[in-house]
């Protein structure tokens, strides 16, 4: 087990070294730069003027010279300073980063919990009522993308009904709470968890449904078990194993869904810090954001190989 | 049971799984319901124990009394408390009835805390009782262990524990050592009649082998098509078959001592259950049917006391020859000449077993570990050996499936072993391989005129036009009709499938056959078509086959000359005459003893020896002589050095290698 882990570790180097060319390449292709974005139509700069701020901010140096300077601050954990206001990189994302993940978490959770648990209904009720019914639903939820859910929840929720917030962490003005905070969460976490959830469903559903036909599902009934405990017992926890990959797959497309949401209700997560750095073509926060995502992805993946050994225990690392 | 009917699927398209089955079963009997897939006495009993899944399947008539209640009429709350308690089950796979991720003990215990209310302690006491009452040793400790931790006879015996847990007045057993090797059947049933005996409970044994139940049933129940035909004492109904199914059964199983018969299956195809069982369903197979039979169902006739049979003409069957025409036919003698036509040396095959941070190799599985033999042109060399003893690994290298890791490997003069690309393509035109699952090793969605043809397209054989002709020879030599040229795999028989198999195989015209265990997936009555089939193509082709298997009464029918391998090693290899006439490894004597005979009277004269444990991991082989742990004559040397084979034979009976170093004793 430890030296698969330290295996996949290792492999994970040459990984996250291609990561680092990618974004930079993609990074320094946009059109314009930092200091053209700067310079808006209002504020005319010489030309004079625009050099200089390129010399400051090493934008006139070869992309190599520039790509290796950023690398060795990578290596000493530096992940730079923002061309826009000069804070560090890895500040602004520690300081944002845990809003992700909390909207992250609770989104995966709620889709996790209520997909598994519609699915394997649909499953016990395979061609009835509550199943086309389930499947139907599930049907609607993976065809509509998340920004239109966003949009449909604000329309319903906070617009027409008023129950819920429809921006921010936290009421303005008053002071933090938690309370107030999920109530804030509850409408983006939603958003981007009924088309997980809705997927989880098909899987949980699919994955029961195959359990239901092996032997020892017959094996539990013939000891005369109770309904349940064949269902719960016997039944769920195989149906999960294969959910495991779903899961792990989730968890890159929930970063690309988070931009997106994260921008519709103005919470103030790493997305939301991408868009803006994009819009003022901020490149070491643009490049910081995806080494950070890419790592954070990849400790998932690790963290899905794990799960699979502790609830398949013909499941062996070595 | 009293009537059972069953039904599967929709009104009008309906399956008629079960046709109106009665039985009694006494306390502390033990019956056998023997039939063939499809019979329906797997339903029959899964009916009884509320098992089958409704719908699409349904009763349409019948009563289960058990001590005087109707387990077909009360609500499944009731029947719960009863499965599990009373009457409790044993399944076919002992692999797949376990759950894979639960502990053996929490699926020991769950039953008896679930009917008897025990507190945990005392439900893990009497699980450890049955663990070690079923011969699993080390219980506390194994306890805590997975299913995928066991062998497979390991996990049979837990399943049986399981069973058992609850000490149930009923036992149904659905082909339990089907999934098994043949000592761990021997095993297994061992097991099973003592546990009849030490706890008084009533047995209902399934299984498709008349020869197998014959050894330690009290009554036999022959089902086809969903009915019973046949029911009588175990010994009435060997020595008084009177229904045309049973004898063609008993006829299809090649006998163990006996002169080689040509061996007379039961023709025809397995029945149709999607007609009304309104006229006898053996009819189209039968050899002694009239106009009558294929009008009327024939009713359960009693015989004798305690025999019944369903046949119109019972009476006059036993006067009828017994196999008619045919059937008397000698198996044609195998027409070796002495030139070799493959010769492996001191073949291996080994698979690196990797670990660590940098995958290295830690080791190996040793699959085959110095293995010799010659395969004669126009003969039968049959390799036998239980599961995992590298006979199928040995097969596939030959072909070059599996690259050999040493050794060598000459066909006609030319060693070509660990040969790729080209060379090797050519080496496929001469050698072919009739593989052993024919539902998985046809690809589902080509027809079957693609997949004969294949091998011809990829040897760029013959025009388009010559290809299909040849197509039809194939289809016609193989016994199937044109007719099926553009059917799909799935709709074919299993028999007519391992015929496409094998049409497939000798589409380019090899000099070589590597049969891998073709019947095996087969039913009974089926397996004797098969066999006939290859041995006439071997006759008509001049073929030369290398038959591996397990069934070591077809391959004392089969083969000319026989290897017995254990643990990656030929043990003993002579001609089938004296392997199977006087076997020198005690290895290929408990093999022998092991194989069911279909002879009740037989089941207490003859000596079974029941080897202890199973086959180890080969990846670990026991030193010295692989087979020293299991074997009743182990002495000092045989753990320390490694057996030679040292040669028995004689002018009259040619080679007979044997590696043991106790061969030859008194």
């Amino acid at each position: 087990m430890l030296s698969y882990l330290l295996r996949k570790l290792l492999f994970s180097i040459p990984v996250l070294f291609g990561v680092t060319v990618i974004v930079f390449a993609i990074a320094h292709a946009m059109p314009g730069d930092a200091v053209l974005a700067m310079i808006t139509a209002e504020a005319p700069s010489s030309e004079e003027l625009i050099a200089m701020r390129r010399g400051e901010l090493g934008l006139d140096q070869p992309l190599y010279v520039q790509y290796l300077n950023w690398i060795g601050q990578i290596l000493h954990g530096n992940l730079g300073r923002s061309f826009v206001n000069g804070r560090s990189v890895g500040e602004i994302i520690g300081e944002r980063l845990p809003m992700t993940l909390e909207l992250m978490g609770v989104a995966l959770l709620i889709a996790f919990l209520l997909g598994t648990t519609l699915g394997v209904i649909s499953a016990l009720r395979q061609y009835k009522l509550t199943d086309y019914s389930l499947t139907l639903a599930g049907f609607v939820g993976v065809s509509i993308p998340d920004f239109f859910m966003g949009l449909l929840l604000v329309y319903v929720f906070a617009l027409e009904l008023r129950w819920l917030p429809s921006s921010g962490i936290s009421t303005a003005g008053d002071s933090f709470s938690l309370l107030d905070n999920l109530k804030h969460l509850i409408l983006p976490a939603a958003a981007l968890a009924l088309f997980r959830a809705a997927i989880f469903m098909r899987y949980a559903r699919a994955g029961m449904l195959e359990v239901l036909n092996q032997s020892y599902m017959r094996t539990a009934k013939a000891k005369g078990l109770r309904p349940s405990t064949i269902t719960l017992r016997h039944g769920l926890r195989n149906a999960l194993i294969p959910l495991v990959t779903v899961f792990g797959l989730a968890l890159p497309t929930l970063f690309g869904g988070s931009v997106v949401i994260e921008t519709i209700f103005q919470w103030p997560g790493i997305g939301l810090m991408f868009i803006d750095s994009v819009v003022n073509r901020d490149s070491p926060v643009i490049m910081g954001y995806v080494l950070i995502t890419a790592i954070i992805v990849m400790l998932a993946n690790l963290a899905t190989d794990l799960a699979y050994s502790v609830l398949d225990p013909r499941v062996s690392y070595d | 049971m009293q009537g059972l009917s069953v039904e599967f699927g929709p009104h009008g398209s309906a399956v008629y799984a079960v046709n109106d089955v009665s039985f009694e079963l006494a306390e502390g009997e033990s019956l056998a319901i023997v039939g063939e897939s499809g019979s329906g006495k797997s339903v029959t009993v899964q009916t009884l124990m509320g098992l089958i899944r409704k719908p699409p399947g349904r009763v349409t008539a019948g009563r289960a009394l058990f001590r005087g209640r109707d387990l077909l009429a009360i609500p499944d709350s009731e029947l719960r408390q009863i499965r599990g308690r009373d009457i409790a089950m044993i399944f076919q796979d002992p692999m797949s009835s376990l759950n894979p991720v639960l502990t053996i003990g929490l699926q020991l215990t769950e039953a008896l805390r679930e009917h008897q209310e025990l507190s945990e302690a005392e439900a893990e006491r009497q699980a450890l009782d049955m663990l070690e009452l079923v011969g699993i040793a080390n219980g506390p400790q194994r306890m805590r262990a997975f299913p995928h931790q066991f062998s497979g006879g390991q996990l049979q015996r837990i399943g049986i524990a399981m069973a058992l847990v609850c000490k149930p007045s009923i036992l149904i057993a659905d082909e339990p050592t089907t999934a098994l090797d043949v000592t761990i059947q021997a095993q297994i049933v061992e097991l099973v009649s003592r546990l009849q005996k030490q706890l008084g409970m009533a047995i209902i044994w399934i299984s498709h082998d008349l020869s197998l139940v014959a050894g330690f049933v009290d009554r036999v129940a022959v089902m086809y098509a969903g009915s019973i035909v046949e029911c009588a004492d175990v010994d009435e109904l060997f020595s008084t078959t009177t229904h045309p199914y049973t004898i063609g059964l008993l006829n299809s199983i090649p006998s163990l001592t006996a002169e080689n018969t040509r061996l007379v299956p039961i023709k025809g195809t397995p029945p149709n259950v999607t007609l009304p069982p309104t006229f006898c369903a053996f009819a189209p197979r039968c050899d002694y049917a009239e106009a009558r039979c294929r009008e009327q169902k024939p009713p359960l006739e009693t015989v004798n006391a305690g025999h019944t049979t369903a046949c119109w003409r019972w009476r006059e069957v036993d006067h009828l020859p017994r196999s008619p025409a045919a059937a008397q036919r000698v198996k044609p003698a195998g027409a070796a000449g002495q030139e070799a036509l493959l010769t492996v040396t001191d073949l291996k095959v080994h698979f690196p077993i990797r670990r660590g941070v940098l995958r290295r190799q830690v080791g190996a599985v040793h699959a085959v570990d110095g293995v010799s033999f010659e395969v004669l042109r126009g003969e039968t060399l049959a390799l036998v050996g239980e599961s995992g003893c590298g006979k199928s690994t040995t097969g596939r290298a030959v072909l070059g499936l599996e690259r050999p890791s040493a050794g060598s490997i000459v066909f006609e003069g030319r060693d070509y072993a660990g040969a790729t690309g080209e060379e090797l393509k050519q080496r496929r035109r001469d050698m072919q391989m009739v593989f052993q699952n024919p539902f998985g090793s046809l690809n589902p969605r080509m027809t079957v005129g693609r997949i004969i043809g294949e091998g011809l397209r990829a040897q760029k054989i013959g025009t388009r036009a010559t290809r299909d002709a040849r197509v039809g020879e194939l289809l016609a030599l193989v016994g199937l009709r044109e007719a099926l040229r553009n059917r799909y795999p799935f709709e074919l028989s299993g028999g007519q499938r391992q015929r496409v198999g094998i049409a497939r195989a000798i589409a380019t015209n090899p000099k070589f056959i590597i049969a891998d265990e073709p019947i095996s997936a087969l039913d009974v009555s089926i397996q004797a078509q098969i066999v006939n089939l290859l041995d006439d193509l071997k006759v008509r082709l001049g073929l030369t086959y290398l038959f591996v298997g397990h069934d070591l009464s077809m391959i004392r029918y089969l083969s000319d000359r026989v290897a017995v391998m254990y643990l990656g090693r030929i043990v003993e290899i002579g001609t089938t005459a004296s392997v199977f006439g006087s076997p020198l490894h005690p290895y290929t004597r408990a093999l022998l003893s092991a194989i069911p005979v279909p002879d009740p009277k037989a089941g207490g004269t003859r000596r079974r020896i029941v080897l202890g444990g199973g086959v180890p991991d080969p990846s670990k082989p026991p030193s010295g002589c692989h087979f020293h742990p299991r074997c009743p004559k182990a002495t000092d040397i045989c753990s320390k050095v490694d057996p030679q084979p040292r040669d028995f034979g004689s002018t009259t009976t040619g080679r007979h290698l044997v590696a043991c170093h106790h061969a030859g004793e008194a």
